[in-house]
C-alpha cells in the first residue's frame, strides 16, 4: 500500500522581501525536499519575489515537551539581575 | 459573430492565445482530482497562468470573451498537443513537459525581440520556467520511480510524440527562428527522457513528427467535447455579463 498519505510531513519557513528572519508557515506533504520546496511555493508565497524558503521534515525537529514548560520557561523573575534592562539602548541601533 | 482576423499579429495571438487558453482548461479539469492536494494547487496555478497569457493575447486579437465562447472548434488556432485529454498523472505531466519547453523557447526568444509581443513574453518567460521545472521534477519522479510508473510515463511519451512536430510549424506574424527552436526542443526533451530513464521515440526526421494540423483548425476528436463544456454556459445565455 504506497499512497499519498505515506508522503513524509514538511514543516515550510519563509523569508518575506522585507523579512528579517524566516517565520513558521506551515507544513506540507511532499516525497522529497525538491517537491517540498516547489510546493511550498506555491501554498505559501504566491511566487512574490525575493523571498527566502526553507522546508525541514518534521522528523527533524525537536519540541519541547509541554508538560516540562514551566521547569523549562519560568523566567525566575525575581532575580532582576538575570535581565538585561539595565542599559540605555543607544540612539540609532536597530532591530533590538 | 467572430470577425476574421485581419493582420499577421492578430492572427498569431489568436494562435498562441488558443494555446493557452485550451491547455489551461484542460488542467483546469483536474481541479479536485489530482493525486495529492499540493500537486492540485501546482497544476491549478499553471492553469492561472496560462489563462493569464491567454487572456492578454485574445484581447490582442478581438473580444476575449467572444474569442473563447463564441467560436466554432474549427475557428480555434491552437496546436493539438494542448487539446489532449488529461488521461493518467503521467500522460499531463508528458504533456506539460513537452509543451512548456515549447513556450519557454517561444517566450525567451519574442522577449528577445521587439515585436508586438515582447512585453507579453518577458512576463509569461517567468511562469513558463516554473512550469517547466515543475513538468520535469515529474517526468524524473515518474520515469525513474517504480515499475509501473515508468511504464505509464513511457506510454504517455509515445502517444503524445507524434503532436509535437507541429509545435514548429512557423506561425506568420511570430518571429523567431523556428529550426533552432525545433533543434533547442529535441536537445532539452531528450536530455530530460534520458535523465527519467525514458526512450525518447524515433519518428521520420529522427526528431519530432506531426499528425497535427491544429494551426489550420483541424482538430482531434476529444476536441469537440471539450468546447462544449466549456462554452456551455455562455451560449446558453448569449449576451449576459459576470
Amino acid at each position: 500500500m504506497s499512497n499519498s498519505t505515506e508522503w513524509p510531513l514538511w514543516e515550510v519557513f519563509v523569508r518575506s522581501r522585507r523579512g528579517l528572519s524566516h517565520t513558521h508557515a506551515g507544513s506540507l506533504h511532499a516525497p522529497d525536499a525538491e517537491m517540498a520546496l516547489r510546493n511550498a511555493r506555491d501554498l505559501y508565497t504566491r511566487r512574490s519575489e525575493g523571498v527566502s524558503l526553507w522546508v525541514v521534515p518534521s522528523a527533524a525537529i525537536t519540541a519541547s515537551s509541554p508538560d516540562e514548560k514551566d521547569a523549562f520557561f519560568d523566567p525566575a523573575a525575581d532575580k532582576p539581575y538575570r535581565h538585561p534592562t539595565f542599559y540605555d539602548i543607544p540612539e540609532g541601533v536597530q532591530h533590538l | 459573430m467572430t470577425q476574421p482576423v485581419q493582420t499577421d499579429v492578430a492572427a498569431a495571438a489568436l494562435a498562441l492565445g488558443d494555446d493557452a487558453l485550451v491547455l489551461s482548461h484542460r488542467l483546469g479539469e483536474w481541479a479536485g482530482h489530482a493525486p495529492v492536494l499540493e500537486e492540485e494547487v501546482a497544476l491549478a496555478n499553471i492553469a492561472l497562468d496560462l489563462l493569464g497569457q491567454a487572456r492578454v493575447l485574445l484581447s490582442t486579437a478581438g473580444d476575449e470573451d467572444e474569442l473563447a465562447y463564441l467560436r466554432e472548434e474549427r475557428a480555434f488556432r491552437n496546436v493539438q498537443l494542448v487539446e489532449q485529454p488529461n488521461g493518467d498523472f503521467a500522460h499531463t505531466i508528458v504533456r506539460q513537459l513537452f509543451f512548456s519547453v515549447y513556450q519557454q523557447l517561444l517566450y525567451g526568444q519574442l522577449a528577445d525581440g521587439e515585436s508586438e509581443f515582447a512585453p507579453l513574453a518577458a512576463k509569461a518567460v517567468k511562469e513558463v520556467a516554473y512550469h517547466q521545472d515543475h513538468a520535469r521534477q515529474w517526468t524524473l519522479r515518474l520515469g525513474d520511480g517504480t515499475e509501473e510508473s515508468h511504464a505509464r510515463t513511457q506510454r504517455a511519451v509515445d502517444a503524445l510524440w507524434r503532436f509535437t512536430g507541429e509545435l514548429f510549424q512557423p506561425v506568420p506574424g511570430v518571429s523567431v527562428n523556428w529550426q533552432e527552436m525545433r533543434v533547442s526542443w529535441h536537445a532539452t526533451v531528450t536530455s530530460v527522457l534520458r535523465e527519467a530513464t525514458l526512450t525518447v521515440p524515433d519518428g521520420p526526421q529522427t526528431g519530432a513528427w506531426s499528425a497535427g494540423a491544429g494551426r489550420q483548425g483541424l482538430h482531434t476528436e476529444s476536441f469537440g467535447r471539450m468546447l462544449a463544456e466549456m462554452q456551455h454556459l455562455h451560449r446558453s445565455h448569449p449576451g449576459a455579463s459576470w
